[in-house]
């Protein structure tokens, strides 16, 4: 078969990503630097039988896309960091509901409206947190325009697999940078599709706990009546106050994603084989500066190597520390003040390995020149390298 | 075998659209007006023939919201305010669901104001049940938009200094395409009010004047449940007979009945048409 090769920005990959892993619902709301999204959504799903609606706001987009997906079609947002925070309380509403549902967030810089055309990665936390209440988030962080096709297809199977909001952080420059693209053959991807029921209606529990902590998902409309809440309920979905089960219906909600986390997230490294003793952790496109860094450095005589995670909610932290056991000094580089780097103390262990930061946010992107001086800097200050 | 009387009919369909395995007694005070419009729900939905499968009761919160969790349909119980915007991604989904939002004048009209008006701009085919009892029940009796100037609330200890909304002309002025009134006391009026918005293809509004004597009645001294709905019997006045009186006679009452009632096209519908003409436009050019 002939290949297809497109130059595409990073918001039209995950349109054509969305479209390909079967997304046939769409309700957005304008907000640079996302908004590509939704007039590629806007323009697309009607020729091919699917809907997009432009909703009043950002609340009422992640409630219509819930809303859609209870009624059994798999349903995107796209939004930046304004957007973002105004969906929170519903991601979280998804969350206990386990609706599948994929939520795109293009960071620009923040706080409040910030610099709306300018990239940042200071939503890092908020998509692990942003929402109240005990929260396990999933959000992946692809670094090409490639990836960002292949990664909002991920994040549409994932939520479909586990039933759960699933977050596709991008950045101001990784949508709107444009590159050459691979468009896979719909053959060589694969699609999945929420679990269904197959008992009969009245044995059907929306909530059931099993063994894999993932369960049935009936649509409205199939046969199935139940009823879904935002309020702590049991497996029926009615509300309970019953301690037990209030423990129960967390703990499942928390597990299924915990216990996935080494699977949900991998490792792409660069000059990590012949073990470097300084390592530079990144996510994004600062990542792809940390790769040319790594070049760059490898030619002045420097071992160095760079390590980037493909999701930073869940984190898989027993394969990141397995991945950094020779490392003694990683330097963690972002786009914010400060946000990778704590999750990184938090779960490497600092007498052993050194943390330190670059980080940047006057709107600009990290370069490989700023990360490589760097590194001359450590070698400075008397490191081996 | 002798015939059921007509009371014990109406119970046979109601008890026939209550879930049977939720355990009951329901959360609200005795002789709150959202029991009354459950029953008118069940009793209108049921007129339509439908199958339970194909009908969907959303919410948000606040005490109205509560409603759907005993009623033997697709349920979802949403955020405060949002109702109408999970109701919307459900009906543009999968538009063969008939889409039906209860919710409560705080959470329609101050959380969810924008979602409801745009709503109604869109004229998508959802029917809102809007139990108006003038005040927030569940969190304990503080005014909303609809709380009368200088009534009081929790939050008004000296009187509401802010005007009430009419949700009726606010539905008609974003577009809805039928806004009918009524109250728990006009209960035949009701049922026909909630069957008309079920049966209109479009936005529709029903607002139900309701009584919450725990909160809004006790603050106001409007007394017991019984008092409450002589009051809405006193001062309803149907809309047929409005017209003929002037306008100094109605100062002291609210209209009821149908509204507003028009025909235009509804939001899925228009959706559809452009789904068809793209499909047609691609079959030309192939």
């Amino acid at each position: 078969m002939k290949r297809v090769v497109k130059l595409l920005q990073g918001n039209e990959a995950c349109v054509e990503g969305a479209l390909m892993a079967g997304v046939r619902f769409f309700g957005g709301y304008p907000i640079t630097p996302s908004t590509e999204i939704a007039e590629g959504m806007a323009r697309r799903l009607p020729t091919i039988g699917g809907r997009f609606i432009q909703m009043e706001d950002e609340i009422g987009s992640i409630a219509s896309i819930i809303g859609a997906s209870c009624a059994g079609v798999k349903s995107m947002t796209a939004t930046s960091g304004p957007g973002f925070s105004l969906m929170q309380e519903n991601i979280g509403y998804a969350y206990i509901t386990e609706t599948p549902t994929v939520i795109v967030n293009v960071q620009r810089g923040g706080p409040s409206t910030g610099l709306p055309t300018k990239v940042s990665q200071s939503d890092t936390m908020q998509a692990g947190h942003g929402t109240h209440g005990d929260y396990y988030a999933i959000a992946l962080v692809p670094s090409s325009v490639q990836e960002v096709l292949h990664f909002t297809i991920k994040a549409v199977n994932l939520s479909e697999r586990f039933r759960t909001p699933v977050i596709l952080l991008l950045d101001e420059v990784m949508a709107h940078m444009r590159e050459k693209v691979d468009i896979p053959n719909p053959d060589e991807i694969e699609i999945v599709e929420r679990k269904r029921p197959t008992v009969p209606p009245d044995w059907y529990k929306h909530f059931a706990l099993t063994a894999t902590g993932v369960s049935a998902m009936a649509s409205f409309g199939d046969g199935y009546r139940y009823n879904i809440t935002g309020l702590i309920h049991d497996e029926l979905g009615f509300p309970t106050a019953e301690p037990s089960e209030i423990v129960a219906m967390l703990d499942k909600l928390k597990q299924k994603i915990v216990k996935h986390a080494e699977s949900i997230c991998e490792f792409e490294t660069n000059g990590m084989e012949d073990d470097p003793k300084v390592a530079i952790l990144s996510y994004g496109i600062v990542a792809r500066a940390a790769k040319q860094a790594v070049i760059i450095a490898r030619e002045h005589r420097l071992k160095v190597g760079a390590i980037r995670p493909t999701a930073i909610w869940p984190l898989a932290t027993d394969s990141l520390r397995k991945r950094l056991k020779n490392v003694r000094q990683l330097i963690v580089a972002e786009l914010n003040q400060g946000q990778l780097i704590n999750l990184m103390k938090q779960h490497i262990d600092q007498r052993h390995t050194e943390i330190i930061p670059l980080q940047r946010y006057d709107g600009e992107i990290i370069s490989p020149g700023q990360i490589f001086n760097k590194i001359k800097e450590i070698k400075h200050h008397g490191s081996e390298i | 075998m002798a015939q059921k009387s007509d009371m014990a009919q109406k119970s046979d369909v109601v008890h026939h659209y209550l879930r049977p395995k939720k355990k009951f007694p329901h959360v609200w005070c005795s002789g709150c007006g959202l029991g009354v419009i459950l029953g008118s729900l069940i009793r209108s939905i049921d007129s339509l023939q439908m199958s339970k499968n194909d009908i969907v009761v959303c919410s948000g919160i606040g005490c109205s919201s509560r409603l759907p969790v005993y009623i033997d349909f697709n349920t979802l119980h949403t955020t405060h305010g949002r109702a109408i915007a999970f109701a919307t991604g459900i009906k543009v989904a999968k538009p063969k669901l008939k889409v039906i939002v209860v919710t409560g004048d705080g959470d329609c009209l101050a959380i969810g104001g924008n979602h409801f008006i745009h709503a109604c701009r869109r004229n998508i085919d959802i029917t809102v049940i809007l139990a108006n009892n003038w005040i927030y029940g569940m969190t304990g009796g503080q005014f909303s938009p609809t709380t009368p100037t200088g009534s009081r609330g929790t939050t008004a200890p000296y009187g509401n200094l802010e005007q009430p909304f009419d949700p009726t002309s606010l539905a008609i002025a974003a577009g809805a395409a039928y806004v009918a009134r009524s109250t728990v006391y006009h209960v035949n009026q009701l049922d026909k009010m909630i069957k008309g918005g079920l049966e209109k293809k479009g936005f529709s509004l029903v607002e139900i004047i309701s009584n919450c004597h725990t909160y809004y009645g006790r603050l106001n001294r409007e007394g017991d449940p019984v008092k409450m709905l002589q009051w809405q019997k006193k001062h309803a006045m149907p809309i047929e007979a409005a017209r003929k009186l002037p306008p100094e006679k109605l100062e002291d009452k609210f209209i009821t009945g149908v509204l507003h009632d028009v025909d235009k096209e509804e939001y899925c519908h228009r959706y559809d048409r452009l789904i068809r003409e793209l499909a047609n436009a691609s079959r030309e050019r192939s």
